[in-house]
């Protein structure tokens, strides 16, 4: 069973064991236009949740995308850095960002489940 | 994820109920709300216009007209705030020149024309920048000597129609835009419109800038529209097509404290005008051609895949020699590109320099601009 959870910033977590693996939104890619650029973290590092996990750059802006939960890098998506599309085309799915190994599992408690991250994008409107 | 702006009152453009019609998302520009692409999005929207055509609201730019006597008096009461040759204008020709301060500095960027037709030949007709439009017809209409006046053109809107295909669908309402060459204006009918119409533009690409009147704006857009080849851009990508065609945005790369010279731009200066030496800030500028100025406005060419964006440092030997004043996604050149002010001494093309990118220094040359081959119709 896996479970996935949102953040304000329009992150999405998704938890299968201990292994967490982070993207942005479909909302998000919507508003960010084509994404040109990836930047991802390296594999090992020990990231906080809220701290920059990665960079993504579309033809109007860079934005960083932040942890939503504390971990190790333990894989990035490699393809995104040749084919960056693939934010736009499947932001959650195909279009992930990195996989962390979960340090604190109760962080999950403070983030959204889907219904709620789907009703604070439609109060956003 | 990082997030966006604040709300203000904006100004809206007489195409603005048809950007909404066909889907853009709007944003505020220069104190309009504008459509800063539409459903395709700016790569495809850029790329659109680069392979067919591309149709751009512009009407937020400042249209005026500047009345005298004759046309020699009224190009010589401009010449005293440009450093433009007005007076050697053919009828029909338009110049891009420079409103300059007294210290060289550029106020803003404009086209001037010198109107093909008799009953305008006292006249010229100008585009300025939208943010700079009322400063600027201040200051003009504030230097210009007894007898000329400015109008300002409240009651037409700027439509742009730009890319290769853009003659085969102009012609189709206008067929005498079709022998038009680069850079010169003719007042024609446009689908029975009377438009004043100028074979220019900001993307490096053949095509027309369309005054139109504003009550006739929304139809002859939805014409041109209609036509297969046309779609509408928005300003994403006409920011990405002119950094590509290494055309200056005013207010990043050129504004008060760069000079002509600093800006790459010594070859708007008319020989005539070097000569009499007698433009605003003449000494520094002619002074910076004798002797050299110590910045100078580049291409840069990230070698890897890494944009960077207005405001980046540009280093080399350790040392900050610059600043990216302009720079993002080139879509037709496939990857990042940029331009900036570097040191005179790291000016040359082909010179190796870092771009500091979130804390890192990343290779960059510095490259001949345009970043993409120009287009326009200067031969028949």
């Amino acid at each position: 069973m896996s479970e996935i959870r949102f953040t304000d910033q329009h992150e999405w977590v998704r938890v299968e064991g201990d292994v967490a693996t982070v993207g942005i939104t479909d909302y998000a890619q919507e508003q960010l236009g084509d994404v040109v650029y990836v930047e991802l973290p390296e594999v090992g590092k020990t990231i906080a949740q809220g701290d920059e996990a990665a960079v993504v750059e579309s033809v109007k802006a860079a934005s960083e995308v932040y942890a939503p939960v504390s971990g190790e890098v333990v894989e990035v998506n490699g393809d995104l850095e040749a084919a960056p599309g693939g934010v736009n085309e499947d932001a959650m799915g195909k279009g992930w960002f990195v996989k962390l190994k979960l340090s604190d599992k109760s962080e999950l408690s403070k983030l959204m489940d889907e219904d709620a991250y789907k009703s604070f994008v439609e109060g956003l409107a | 994820m990082s997030a966006p702006h604040s709300e203000e009152t904006l100004q809206v453009t007489p195409l603005h109920a048809l950007h909404i019609e066909l889907g853009a998302k709007m944003v505020p520009f220069a104190g309009y709300d504008m459509p800063v692409q539409y459903k395709d999005g700016v790569l495809a929207e850029h790329l659109h216009t680069r392979e067919a055509a591309g149709l751009f609201d512009v009407s937020h730019m400042g249209q005026a007209w500047i009345e005298g006597p004759d046309f020699e008096t009224v190009a010589r009461a401009l010449e005293a705030l440009v450093p433009g040759d007005l007076l050697g204008l053919a009828p029909g020709a338009i110049r891009y020149t420079l409103l300059l301060n007294d210290k060289g500095g550029i106020r803003d960027d404009l086209m001037v024309t010198r109107p093909a037709e008799a009953a305008r030949a006292n006249s010229l007709f100008v585009i300025v920048n939208a943010a700079c439009k009322e400063a600027d017809f201040a200051h003009i209409a504030a230097n210009l000597p007894a007898g000329i006046v400015l109008k300002p053109i409240r009651d037409r809107a700027l439509i742009a129609l730009q890319g290769p295909k853009a003659v085969e669908v102009f012609k189709r309402f206008a067929p005498a835009g079709a022998d038009m060459l680069f850079m010169t204006a003719q007042a024609m009918d446009v689908a029975g419109v009377p438009c004043l119409v100028s074979r220019s533009g900001y993307t490096g690409e053949d095509g027309y800038e369309i005054s139109v009147p504003e009550k006739d704006a929304v139809s002859l857009t939805k014409k041109l529209l209609g036509e297969a080849e046309v779609k509408p851009i928005g300003l994403g990508a006409r920011d990405s097509l002119r950094l590509e065609a290494g055309l200056c945005l005013y207010g990043h790369d050129i504004d008060e404290t760069t000079t002509p010279v600093e800006g790459a731009l010594t070859w708007v200066i008319g020989k005539r005008r070097r000569e009499e030496a007698n433009f605003p800030g003449s000494k520094i500028i002619l002074g910076q051609i004798a002797n050299g100025a110590s910045r100078k406005r580049v291409g840069l060419l990230p070698e890897g895949k890494a944009p960077a964006r207005e405001g980046t440092e540009i280093v080399a030997d350790g040392k900050v020699i610059g600043t990216i004043t302009s720079g993002g996604y080139g879509p037709t050149v496939g990857g990042p590109i940029a331009m900036g002010y570097v040191d005179t001494s790291h000016a040359k093309v082909g010179t190796e320099v870092e771009l500091m990118v979130r804390g890192k220094g990343r290779p960059a040359k510095v490259v001949a601009m345009p970043f993409t081959e120009k287009r326009f119709h200067k031969t028949k």
